[in-house]
């Protein structure tokens, strides 16, 4: 294993590296930071340190050079972000985050995320420790859903057959557990917990440096694909024999982030190992983070994902490795078919019997806006609620649960607080973008705040050229590390400066094929002429309901993307 | 002198048709000038002319110093960069460790960290800048990027540089930010030691192959000796302060350029406070830290239409203010007091108007003066409304009195401009906007670049120690910091070891922290030891500067044992007493003294000079 010279990278640690190694397994000086007064963010370390405990360190951008004027720091705050296996919250705790954002933050808004949890954007400093508390007296952590660990638990949100996404879920949660930190930092900085020595505790799976970069892990319900597994470090393909969990097939190596003009980085679609028994899943996924861990590469953080330690050491012999940890053989795959990723809107009955009702929130961000009171209808709901809420990976929320004699209630609420829009389009429910400006350091372009009107002009392309039925997977993303997906998208927008994008075009559905890039570096009208032209094409030559995605492939306007490494960038 | 002026004058009538003449030190031109400027005089404006003229000599005296001692200084090798991701940096630093191989000593540093005005000083400077946003410069250039381009940009004779941009040619202003610094440093006459580098986003190779040559060029250059110009500041702040302050004063004073008006409190905060630059140019102008700023202003046009209105009277009418002839519109905006209302005016305008509702006010001392804080002269007036003639209005006012700032710069860090925080008296009464007299010209009616007319206010009852190894404990909440970011300033170019504690407050910490980032920076360098800070809307429970200096007092009272000076700036009505008041149970507590003993104590601080306030 690790003894194994040329799996290993060798060559100066990246300095992340350096700061786990000196963070006394995750503490730093964070407690430090917390009661410096003189400014509002945190330190060196720390501020990299932070992100193992679910926050980072932002500042309102739009204001950053007026501040600059105004001889004052940027409005340094907070974003927290929760950590959901599966995105499953109860109403009492949506009643307390509600209050929070409302009381405790900038924007006053809860933003749910494409990995199905929620956010809290501007959270001062003297706010962040009571804010922990909060959580964890309503039963909720962020304990390693950002850095170098094992993130948040994705798990198709499925309420139809909910006695197979209830195992499937279990499943989530328990991996969950399984790769958290064991580290007590946590607890002692943010909780008061007694304190431990650092040296007395250990990491047997993630380590004592942690991961060489972030890892990312789905459960998947086939045939629904909305946690994008491609876009994961590691998946969980749920294998039943009539509606019983059996076993999972198990996708690795997942990945779509890249840096402009950095042709060693690319987006990669994830490998089927095979098939693993329930019995052998928990030490599969210990085993395939811990050979991550230790052949992923340290030196290099755009190098270290394991996408990369696929490409550099071979499907092979990464597999190999998995299965002599996890002392266990991959079976061969089951069948399964993944059709679709958005979401099932409107009202569903499980087989269960229960009703489950599915909202539409544009780019996840419930806030009370002008027109709609979404984040108050939300509550509203929540007060009456029986059951629970869950979040899903195309950033809506689901009120799960709903028995027969609430649904007139829960609808009246929804209706009335603009939760249930008859009139939002098929193509406005298959869009999506990412948070962006003002509070994503990383932004380059806008996304969020571009989204609404960009898919208004789309609307009326798709209607001008007779296919406003039609709709098209259309995702922005404001930088290259593609956190809307873009990358999964028929047509994705990746930016790269104020109003300059690079237009992708070719992903599937499905989210089977990776979208190549059209045009680089065009501003919006551009973008909509080009889009317009193409639309125009495919109104006309398309085959019987061809979505637009195969079609520009079918056509020849762009190549498919088949194996990245090779032809992403060809 | 004045013998000297006039005989170099009659000297000159002598000599004029003789040019370039053996024995005096002025060329024909600058004779022919001085001619001018002194033909016509009358014996006391030359002898006043004299005094200038010595003034400014004394004054061009230590500026010839000061070059000297840059020109004989050894050269400097300085490398900065701007950089948003990270690239430039890097690159920066390790082209600074490349050079270090060849034994040169550059300092690397970004431009975030850099003072502007230290450019000048300059021999050799190594630029790395990346380009951001569309053709914008990286957040940590911006200041700089400014500067070069501003009229504030000194010439740059004697520097020697190089730019390497970094960019990405898949934009459309490729490098843009490095061509901007190229172009302004060219143009402020320094000279490219090689034709500037635009790197695409694939540098690796170009840059070290221009590493290469630049090191050797470079070690060529400059013969190995490192930079240290430590001396050149220290000289300067042991300046004398000569006659010629004195040469503006109140009744005479500095027609100074509006350099800055920049509002320092963040967009949601309940004050306005603005940070204000007054450009000296050459006027010679000296000051101290701890002296006050005098203001003359002009009043707002539109109060002065409003009192026109109501009186009926004409803006051209003549009217005479001190046996001087000009129209009341003159008189109203430049020459009396409009803004600040006090008794004599309520006097004497009744007196001229026979108005019984104000004759009935005049009798009652206490109602009148609650009425007078709440009023403008232009409130009264429209309350009170009464056609007078113009005359009889111009008698009723009084002067307009020019308003004192305490000062937020010292000279020996920001050279020819002086600093001013100030706050802007703009608020709602009566149905209209009210603003201060001064505060409102500075922050609304004076345009940058316009005249101001200025004067130094002496102040020796508020001075850093001699001793520059003595504490100082400085107490400034609100706009009690401005003299202390200048005793911060001097401590700084004075390379001063004493230990500097700051308390400071306002309502919010995000909103109102005044110089934020200058105090963090000076906590960085150390040069700052303690900053205590009271922001009082931030919690459910109000707190205030005393209340941290209770809070810390055992430490106070240690640093006071050690013979620390102590300052109190700001608000004299509530602040000044209630931190006096702190201070007494803090000698009675941890000196375990009795209450008269602790008034002692502070006594005697007081006569030591270790206790001074600068409070309004
Ligand atoms: C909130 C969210 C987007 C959203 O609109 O929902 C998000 C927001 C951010 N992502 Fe992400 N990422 C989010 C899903 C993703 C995804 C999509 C996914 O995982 O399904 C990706 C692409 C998949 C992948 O990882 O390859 C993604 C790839 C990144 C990367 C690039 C990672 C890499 O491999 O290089 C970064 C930057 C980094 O890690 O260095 C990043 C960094 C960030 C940060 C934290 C910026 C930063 O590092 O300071 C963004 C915070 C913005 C803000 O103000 O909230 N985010 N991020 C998503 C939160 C997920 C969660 O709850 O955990
Ligand atoms: C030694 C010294 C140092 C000083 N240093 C500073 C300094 O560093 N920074 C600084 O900002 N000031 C400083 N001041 C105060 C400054 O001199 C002026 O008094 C202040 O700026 C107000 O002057 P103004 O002309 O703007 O307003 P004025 O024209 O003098 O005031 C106009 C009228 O408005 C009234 N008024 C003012 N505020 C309000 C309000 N909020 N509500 C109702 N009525 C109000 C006043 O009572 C007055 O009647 C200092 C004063 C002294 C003596
Ligand atoms: C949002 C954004 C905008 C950019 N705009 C420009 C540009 O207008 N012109 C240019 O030459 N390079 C541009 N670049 C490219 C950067 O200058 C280039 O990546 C450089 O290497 C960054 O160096 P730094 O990390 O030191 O900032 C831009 C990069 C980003 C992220
Ligand atoms: S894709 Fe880029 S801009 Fe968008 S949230 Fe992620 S890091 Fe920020």
């Amino acid at each position: 294993m690790a003894d194994n010279k040329n799996l290993i990278v060798e060559g100066k640690l990246a300095d992340n590296e350096r700061m786990k190694a000196q963070s006394k397994h995750l503490r730093g000086t964070i407690t430090t930071d917390l009661a410096d007064d003189v400014t509002g963010g945190f330190t060196a370390d720390n501020f990299q340190l932070i992100r193992f405990h679910g926050m980072y360190q932002q500042d309102d951008r739009d204001i950053r050079a007026e501040r600059a004027k105004q001889k004052l720091e940027p409005l340094h705050n907070v974003m927290l972000r929760a950590r959901l296996p599966g995105g499953v919250i109860t109403p009492e705790q949506w009643l307390v985050i509600d209050k929070f954002a409302e009381e405790k933050t900038m924007y006053g808004s809860i933003r749910l995320t494409t990995r199905q949890t929620f956010q809290f954007h501007g959270v001062l400093k003297p706010n962040v420790k009571p804010m922990h508390q909060l959580l964890n007296s309503t039963g909720i952590d962020s304990i390693a859903t950002a850095g170098d660990v094992n993130r948040n638990v994705l798990c198709t949100s499925n309420p139809v057959e909910s006695e197979l996404h209830k195992q499937a879920w279990n499943w989530a949660a328990k991996i969950s557990e399984h790769l958290l930190p064991k580290t007590n930092a946590y607890a002692e900085i943010w909780l008061d917990g007694e304190k431990v020595e650092s040296t007395q505790e250990q990491e047997p799976i993630l380590g004592d440096n942690y991961l060489p970069r972030k890892f990312k892990t789905t459960v998947v319900i086939p045939p629904h694909n909305d946690v994008d597994v491609h876009a994961n470090d590691l998946n969980f393909v749920a294998i039943a024999e009539n509606d019983k969990l059996v076993g999972f097939n198990v996708l690795v190596g997942g990945g779509l982030a890249m840096t402009h003009g950095d042709m060693t980085t690319f987006p990669r679609k994830a490998d089927n190992f095979g098939f693993v028994s329930l019995d052998k899943t928990l030490d599969v996924a210990a085993a395939v983070v811990s050979t991550q861990r230790d052949w992923g590469n340290r030196t290099n953080r755009k190098n270290a994902k394991t996408k990369y330690t696929l490409e550099r050491v071979g499907v092979d012999t990464f597999k190999k490795e998995v299965e002599k940890r996890a002392s266990m053989t991959f079976a061969e795959s089951r069948p399964f078919k993944l059709t679709s990723r958005g979401d099932r809107f409107g009202w569903v009955k499980g087989i269960d019997g229960k009703h489950h009702l599915t909202l539409f929130i544009e780019n996840g961000r419930i806030l009370d806006f002008a027109n709609k009171s979404l984040k108050k209808g939300c509550a509203e709901i929540a007060k009456v609620h029986q059951g629970d809420f869950r979040l899903t990976a195309n950033q809506n929320l689901i009120v799960a649960g709903v028995p027969e004699d609430q649904k007139a209630l829960i609808e009246a609420i929804a209706t009335q607080h603009g939760l249930l829009e008859a009139n939002t389009s098929k193509q406005r429910q298959d869009s999506m973008a990412c948070v962006s400006l003002p509070t994503c350091p990383l932004a380059m372009a806008e996304a969020e705040r571009y989204l609404p009107s960009a898919v208004d002009q789309l609307e009326s392309i798709l209607s001008k050229h007779g296919l406003a039925h039609e709709s098209i997977i259309y995702r922005i993303t404001g930088c290259p590390n593609g956190c809307g997906r873009a990358m999964l998208a028929e047509i994705g927008l990746v930016g790269k400066g104020p109003n300059k994008y690079n237009l992708h075009i070719g992903g599937n559905r499905e989210g089977t094929r990776i979208p190549k890039m059209y045009k680089e570096n065009i501003v919006d009208t551009e973008i909509m002429q080009i889009i317009d032209e193409l639309i125009g094409r495919w109104s006309k030559e398309r085959l019987q309901n061809e979505a637009f995605g195969d079609f520009v492939i079918r056509a020849g306007i762009v190549a498919p993307v088949v194996n990245s490494a090779e032809d992403f960038y060809a | 002198m004045l013998i000297l002026i006039i005989s170099l004058a009659i000297f000159f009538l002598m000599t004029k048709n003789n040019s370039n003449s053996p024995i005096t030190p002025l060329d024909q031109a600058q004779l022919s000038r001085l001619s001018q400027a002194v033909s016509g005089l009358s014996k006391d404006q030359l002898i006043w002319a004299s005094g200038f003229v010595a003034g400014v000599a004394a004054g061009a005296n230590n500026q010839q110093q000061s070059q000297a001692l840059t020109s004989t200084e050894q050269a400097t090798l300085t490398i900065l960069y701007g950089s948003q991701t990270g690239n430039a940096k890097h690159e920066a630093t390790s082209f600074g460790e490349k050079l270090k191989t060849k034994g040169l000593a550059p300092k690397v540093i970004s431009m975030s960290d850099y003072k502007p005005r230290k450019l000048k000083d300059e021999t050799h400077l190594i630029i790395f800048v990346s380009t951001h946003g569309e053709g914008d410069a990286p957040d940590d250039a911006v200041e700089l990027h400014e500067f070069v381009h501003s009229k504030k940009a000194p010439k740059l004779g004697n520097l020697k540089y190089a730019v390497v941009g970094l960019g990405d040619t898949s934009y459309e202003f490729f490098c843009q930010t490095a061509k901007d610094f190229d172009a302004s440093l060219q143009k402020l006459g320094a000279t490219s030691l090689a034709g500037r580098l635009d790197c695409d986003v694939d540098y690796a190779d170009t840059i070290s192959k221009w590493a290469e040559q630049m090191t050797a060029s470079l070690v060529s250059d400059l013969t190995a000796n490192a930079a240290s110009n430590a001396e050149t500041s220290a000289q300067n702040t042991s300046m004398p302060i000569n006659t010629i302050s004195n040469l503006y004063t109140k009744q005479n004073p500095l027609r100074a350029n509006l350099g800055a008006c920049l509002k320092i409190t963040g967009r949601d905060s309940v004050k306005d406070i603005r940070h204000i630059e007054i450009m000296l140019e050459d006027s010679g102008l000296k000051y101290q830290v701890g002296d006050a700023l005098g203001i003359y202003f002009k009043n707002d046009p539109e109060i002065v239409e409003r009192i026109l209105r109501v009186t009926q009277t004409k803006a051209e009418e003549e009217v005479s203010v001190k046996n001087e002839v000009m129209t009341l519109s003159q008189a109203l905006t430049n020459k009396l007091e409009l803004t600040l209302s006090y008794p004599g005016f309520v006097k004497a305008y009744q007196n001229a108007s026979h108005d019984t509702a104000l004759h009935e006010l005049l009798v009652d001392k206490k109602a009148l003066r609650k009425f007078l804080e709440e009023r403008q002269i232009v409130d009264i007036i429209e309350q009170y409304p009464n056609v007078i003639s113009a005359q009889t209005l111009v008698d009723a006012l009084r002067p307009i009195s020019p308003r004192l700032y305490s000062i937020a710069s010292s000279q020996n860090e920001v050279e020819d401009e002086v600093h001013l925080t100030v706050a802007h008296v703009d608020y709602q009464a009566f149905g209209s906007r009210h603003q201060g007299g001064a505060s409102g010209f500075l922050s609304t009616r004076l345009q940058e670049g316009e005249e101001v007319e200025i004067f130094i206010e002496s102040n020796d009852n508020f001075r850093l120690p001699s001793d520059t190894n003595t504490p100082v404990i400085m107490i400034g909440p609100g706009t009690g910091i401005a003299p202390f970011r200048a005793f911060m300033q001097e401590r700084d170019v004075t390379e001063a070891t004493g230990k500097n504690w700051l308390f400071f407050g306002n309502p919010h910490f995000t909103q109102d922290f005044l110089y934020q980032v200058e105090w963090q920076a000076y906590l960085k360098s150390g040069l700052l030891n303690k900053i205590s800070l009271a922001f009082s809307r931030d919690q459910a429970e109000k707190i205030y500067v005393q209340d941290k200096l209770l809070e810390q007092g055992e430490e106070v009272f240690e640093w006071l044992e050690q013979g620390a000076h102590l300052y109190i700036c700001g608000d004299a009505m509530r602040m000044a007493k209630d931190v006096e008041q702190a201070l007494l149970s803090i000698i009675q507590k941890y000196g375990n003294k009795d209450e008269k003993a602790a008034k002692q104590y502070l006594l005697e601080m007081r006569k030591a000079k270790r206790y001074q306030k600068d409070v309004y």
